[in-house]
C-alpha cells in the first residue's frame, strides 16, 4: 500500500505532499499527531515507514503558537510576566526567572539577596515537578500505566507548595522585576523541609518499580544514541546534552544568582542514549533536593523585592541584554533590545525543546516506530515552549 | 443424540450469559484494581462501589452511532468484531468447572479451544486492513506476527502436560491431578507453567504483550476506528479470552476444581480469578515491551524451552511407562 | 562460564519484574491518595488566586469598596480585563449651587463633590490570567483575589462581573451553594 492510495483528490496537507515527494517506493507516509497519544500535545511528526521501520521523520511545528514574542512588542516588561508562566507549563519559574533577569540585567537591577534564595528554592522546587512529569509521561509513552501516578502524588505535593505563595499550580507568574511578588513564609519553608526527605524515600521506589525494569532498560538502553557532536550541532542543552556526556549548565557553566555559593553536582552520563538522559534526570532529582535544603539554610532576612520595583508603566532603559537560566527542558534564553519607549523593543525567547526536537528527525532515522516514540520522550519536549 | 444437543444448547446460553457477565465483572475488577494500585479509588460513583459502572458504559456503546470510516470495506469491518466474538463462545464449552460440569464432552476438548483460539486473530487481522487506516494497519500486522509466534510454545507446553496426562480432554487432565497443591501438574511442569502464561500473555495481547493496541505507538492499533458496539465486542473478547486462558491455566496446570473442603466449581473460580488478578497487576505494573524483543522473546527463549521440555516430559514419560511395564 | 554469567545475570533480570510487581503490589494494599470530589474538597485552596474581588470598607462600610477609582489596575493589566467608570458627581441642588457660585465669588477654594467610589468596577474573568498586577499597584489595597476555585459558567457573559454589585450583593445571604462541597477536609 502506497501513500497515494486516493489518486483523484488531493489527500492530506502542504507538509504530508511535500514530504511525499521524495518518498521511497512501497513507503507508509504516516502522521503521528498532532492528535496522537505520545506527542504529548500538539506536535505532529511525519514519519515515512517502511514496514516498522522509521526512515525518515520531520516534526511539524505551529499547531500551539501563540505569539508570545509579538505579544512581548505590545505590552510593558511588567505586564509581559504573566506570559512567561504560559510558555512552559512544565516549568514555569524558569521563564519568569529568564525574562525578570533580562530585564533586571538590562536597567541593571539589584535583586535582594532573600529573593535570589527565594527563587531558587521555587525555580528547584518547579523543576522537580517538571521532571516528575517528564517521568510519568515518558512512562506512560512505554506503555507503563502506573507511574505517572504515582509521580503526580508526589508532583501534588509540590505542588501545594508553590501554590502558597504563588497564588496558582500550573502557570505561575511569581517572579517581579526585582524580586519575586511574596515571600515564603514559614508555613512554607517547613513544608519544604518536610518534603524533601520524604521525596528522597520515594526515589528508591521509583528505581525498584521502573528503573531496573529488565522491560523498561531493554526500551531505552542503547536507544536514540546522540554523539557529543550532534548535541553541539544543534544546540541541544539540559538533559540531553547530559546525557551525551557534557556537563554542560548554565547553572555553573554561566552562573546567575546564588548558584556559585550552592554546593552541587551536574550529573551526567556516558551512556548518551535514552537511558543516559533519563539516568541524568533521575539524578538531578537528588540534585534538586541538595541545591533546596542548601538554600533553606543559607537564606537570610530581608526584603523579596527590591525599593521602588518598575511597575507596569515603568520604561526599560535603552540597550540589548540576554540572560539565560538552567530550565528543566535546557538553557532558557531570553534576549531583549529596547529602545527606551514604552514597551521592549524587541523580545527573543530561546526554548531549549526547540533545539531539542531538532535532533528527533536525525536520531529517529533507521529505527523502528516504538523506539522513535522512546526517543521522542526522552527529549521531554513541551510543545507550548517549542512553539511559543 | 437430543440429550447431548440439549446439554450443548444450555451450555451455549449459559455461556452466552455468563461471557456477557464475567465482561462487565472483569471491566469492573480490571479498573478497581488498576485504581487500587495507583492509590486512586476507581469507579465509585454508580451502583455500590462501582459495580454497575461497567453496565452503564455497555449502555453507553450499545447506544452509540456506528461509525464506519470512509472507504473502508464495510462487510469486512463489521465482520471482523463478530468473529472476534463468535469463537470465544465456543471456547466456554468443554471447560469443565466441576466434575461432570461442562457443556461439550469431548475427548479433543484442548484441540478445541486451541484451534478456534487461532481464529481470534484472523479478526484483528480483518478489522485492522479493513479500517482503511494506517495505525489499524500496522496494529494488524503485529497482531498477526505476534499471535501466530505465540500460539507455538502455547501449544507446546500444553502438549507437554498432555503427554503426561495421556489425554487432550480436559475433564481427564484435571481428574489426574490430586486434591492438594503438590499433586497438581504445576509440581512437574513448572516450565511449562511459566512458558504456558507468558504465551497467554501474548496470545490475549495483554499487556506487556499489548503490541497491536500499543496505545502510545500506534493510537489504538487494530481498533482504532472502531466506535460503539465495533469496539465493544473486542473489548467484550479479550476479556473473555482472557478468561478462557486462565480457565485452561487452571485446569491444565493448577488442578482444576481439585481442593480441599470447598466444593469444585468454587475451587476452579477462585483459582481462575487469582490468575486474572495477576495479569491484571502485570498490565498495571509493567512497560510494554518493543515488537522486536517481543518476537526474540518468543523464538529465542519460548520456543526452544518449551521443545526441550516437550522433549525431557516425553522422555521421562516413556521412561515412566517402561519400568512400570518392567516391574 | 560467560553463559553461566549470562543465565545468572537473565535470571537477575527477570527477577526486577518481581520487585515491579511488589510495589505495585504493596500501594494496592495501602490507602488512597485521591480526594473524592464531589462528596470532598481540598482543604488547600485558600491561597489559590480565584478571581478578583474588591475589598470592602469605603466609607466605613463593609460593603462599598475601597476603590478610588484611579484606574491604575486598569492601566496596569495585561491583559485589559478590567475597566472602571467613575461616579459622575451628582447634579447639584439650587441652593448647592448657589452656595457654590457664592463661594467662587468670595475666591474660596472649592472642594469637588464627586465620589471617589466606582460606579461600576466591570471585570472580565475570562480574560484575567491571575497575575496580580492589578493589587500590586492598587494604591488603596482595594482589590484581593478570592479562594474561589468553583467557578463554572455557560457562556462568557456568566464571567463578565460588575465588583461593585457583587460586592454589595454580598450582604445579602448568599444564595444556597450547590450541595457539591461541604466544608470536608482531606489529608492533601
Amino acid at each position: 500500500m502506497t501513500h497515494s492510495a486516493l489518486p483523484d483528490q488531493v489527500a492530506g496537507d502542504f507538509y504530508t505532499n511535500n514530504f511525499a515527494k521524495n518518498a521511497q517506493e512501497g513507503s507508509l507516509i504516516l502522521n503521528l499527531g498532532p492528535q496522537h497519544p505520545s506527542t504529548h500535545g500538539v506536535l505532529r511528526v511525519v514519519v515515512e515507514m517502511d514496514g516498522e521501520y522509521i526512515l525518515r521523520a520531520e516534526p511539524v511545528l505551529g499547531y500551539l503558537h501563540r505569539m508570545h514574542e509579538k505579544m512581548a512588542e505590545v505590552k510593558t516588561a511588567a505586564q509581559f510576566i504573566p506570559n512567561m508562566g504560559r510558555v512552559d507549563y512544565g516549568h514555569a519559574l524558569g521563564w519568569n526567572w529568564a525574562f525578570v533577569g533580562a530585564v533586571e540585567k538590562l536597567a541593571g537591577i539589584e535583586v535582594p539577596e532573600r529573593a535570589e534564595y527565594v527563587r531558587v528554592i521555587t525555580c528547584e522546587l518547579n523543576r522537580l515537578a517538571s521532571h516528575l512529569l517528564w517521568w510519568g509521561a515518558y512512562l506512560l509513552d512505554l506503555g507503563a500505566f502506573t507511574p505517572i501516578m504515582y509521580a503526580f502524588d508526589d508532583r501534588e505535593k509540590i505542588l501545594d507548595i508553590l501554590q502558597a505563595p504563588t497564588g496558582s499550580r500550573l502557570t505561575y507568574s511569581y517572579f517581579r522585576i526585582g524580586g519575586v511578588a511574596k515571600d515564603l513564609n514559614e508555613d512554607c519553608l517547613s513544608r519544604i523541609r518536610a518534603f524533601i526527605p520524604w521525596m528522597r524515600e520515594r526515589l528508591p521506589m521509583y528505581k525498584d518499580l521502573v528503573s531496573d525494569n529488565i522491560i523498561l532498560r531493554k526500551r531505552i538502553e542503547g536507544i536514540g544514541v546522540i554523539e557529543p557532536e550532534v548535541c553541539r550541532r544543534f544546540g541541544a542543552t539540559g538533559p540531553v546534552i547530559r546525557g551525551s556526556g557534557i556537563a554542560y549548565d548554565v547553572r555553573r557553566s554561566d552562573p546567575y544568582s546564588v548558584y556559585p555559593k550552592l554546593d552541587f553536582e551536574i550529573p551526567t552520563s556516558d551512556l548518551m542514549d535514552a537511558r543516559g538522559r533519563y539516568d541524568v534526570r533521575i539524578a538531578e532529582f537528588e540534585q534538586s533536593l541538595r541545591i533546596i535544603e542548601q538554600c533553606l539554610d543559607m537564606m537570610p532576612e530581608g526584603d523579596v523585592l527590591v525599593k521602588g520595583a518598575p511597575k507596569p508603566s515603568w520604561k526599560a532603559p535603552k540597550g540589548e541584554a540576554y540572560f539565560a537560566v538552567e530550565g528543566a527542558r535546557g538553557k532558557i534564553g531570553v534576549y531583549l533590545v529596547s529602545d527606551g519607549g514604552k514597551n521592549l523593543y524587541r523580545t527573543k525567547l530561546r526554548a531549549p525543546g526547540f533545539c531539542n526536537l531538532s535532533l528527533f528527525a536525525e536520531v529517529s532515522r533507521g529505527t523502528i516506530l516504538a523506539d522513535a516514540v522512546a526517543i521522542l520522550g526522552s527529549l521531554d519536549l513541551i510543545i507550548p515552549e517549542i512553539d511559543r | 443424540m437430543p440429550a447431548e444437543f440439549i446439554r450443548i444448547l444450555i451450555g451455549l446460553v449459559a455461556v452466552a450469559i455468563s461471557v456477557g457477565l464475567i465482561g462487565l465483572v472483569m471491566v469492573w475488577v480490571e479498573r478497581k484494581v488498576a485504581g487500587h494500585i495507583q492509590r486512586r479509588p476507581g469507579p465509585y460513583e454508580v451502583g455500590p462501589s462501582g459495580l454497575l459502572q461497567p453496565l452503564a458504559d455497555a449502555l453507553k456503546l450499545v447506544g452509540k452511532q456506528l461509525f464506519m470510516p470512509d472507504k473502508a470495506d464495510p462487510i469486512l469491518f463489521w465482520l471482523a468484531p463478530v468473529l472476534s466474538f463468535l469463537p470465544v463462545l465456543l471456547l466456554f464449552l468443554p471447560l469443565p468447572l466441576g466434575d461432570g460440569l461442562y457443556a461439550l464432552d469431548v475427548n479433543l476438548g484442548l484441540l478445541l479451544i486451541l484451534a478456534f483460539s487461532g481464529l481470534a486473530v484472523l479478526s484483528l487481522l480483518l478489522g485492522g486492513w479493513a479500517s482503511n487506516n494506517k495505525y489499524g494497519l500496522l496494529g494488524a500486522a503485529r497482531a498477526v506476527a505476534q499471535s501466530v509466534a505465540y500460539e507455538i510454545p502455547l501449544l507446546l507446553s500444553v502438549l507437554a502436560v498432555s503427554f503426561v496426562a495421556g489425554s487432550l480432554n480436559l475433564a481427564e487432565v484435571v481428574k489426574g491431578q490430586g486434591t492438594w497443591p503438590w499433586n497438581w501438574n504445576i509440581m512437574t511442569q513448572p516450565l511449562a507453567f511459566l512458558i504456558y502464561m507468558v504465551s497467554a500473555l501474548g496470545e490475549t495481547n495483554r499487556a506487556p504483550f499489548d503490541l497491536p493496541e500499543a496505545e502510545s505507538e500506534l493510537t489504538a492499533g487494530f481498533h482504532t476506528e472502531y466506535s460503539g458496539m465495533g469496539f465493544g465486542l473486542f473489548f467484550l473478547a479479550e476479556y473473555a479470552n482472557m478468561v478462557v486462558v486462565c480457565a485452561v491455566a487452571t485446569a491444565l496446570f493448577l488442578g482444576g476444581w481439585n481442593g480441599p473442603v470447598l466444593p469444585g466449581p468454587v475451587w476452579f473460580v477462585l483459582k481462575v480469578s487469582l490468575l486474572m488478578l495477576l495479569m491484571v497487576f502485570f498490565r498495571w505494573t509493567y512497560p510494554r515491551v518493543r515488537f522486536d524483543q517481543l518476537l526474540n522473546i518468543n523464538w529465542k527463549w519460548l520456543m526452544p524451552l518449551a521443545v526441550l521440555n516437550l522433549l525431557a516430559t516425553s522422555f521421562f514419560v516413556k521412561l515412566a511407562q517402561f519400568t512400570e511395564v518392567r516391574w | 562460564m560467560n553463559a553461566i554469567k549470562e543465565a545468572i545475570k537473565t535470571v537477575s533480570d527477570l527477577w526486577s519484574l518481581m520487585v515491579g510487581l511488589r510495589v505495585t503490589g504493596k500501594y494496592f494494599l495501602e490507602p488512597q491518595r485521591t480526594v473524592r470530589y464531589p462528596w470532598k474538597a481540598v482543604s488547600n485552596i485558600g491561597t489559590f488566586k480565584g478571581h478578583l474581588e474588591l475589598v470592602g470598607g469605603g466609607q466605613k462600610d463593609p460593603f462599598k469598596p475601597r476603590c478610588i477609582s484611579c484606574g491604575m489596575c486598569a492601566l496596569a493589566c495585561p491583559s485589559h480585563c478590567i475597566t472602571v467608570v467613575k461616579k459622575k458627581a451628582p447634579k447639584p441642588t439650587p441652593e448647592e449651587e448657589k452656595a457654590l457660585a457664592e463661594a467662587k465669588a468670595n475666591g474660596e477654594k472649592t472642594k469637588d463633590k464627586a465620589p471617589k467610589d466606582p460606579e461600576k468596577f466591570v471585570y472580565d474573568y475570562s480574560l484575567c490570567s491571575l497575575c496580580g498586577t492589578c493589587i500590586e499597584n492598587c494604591p488603596a489595597g482595594a482589590l484581593s483575589f478570592t479562594g474561589n476555585v468553583y467557578m463554572a459558567g455557560y457562556s462568557r457573559n456568566d464571567f463578565l462581573f460588575d465588583l461593585v454589585v457583587k460586592l454589595r450583593d454580598s450582604q445579602a445571604p448568599a444564595p444556597a451553594e450547590p450541595a457539591a462541597v461541604p466544608a470536608e477536609t482531606s489529608e492533601a
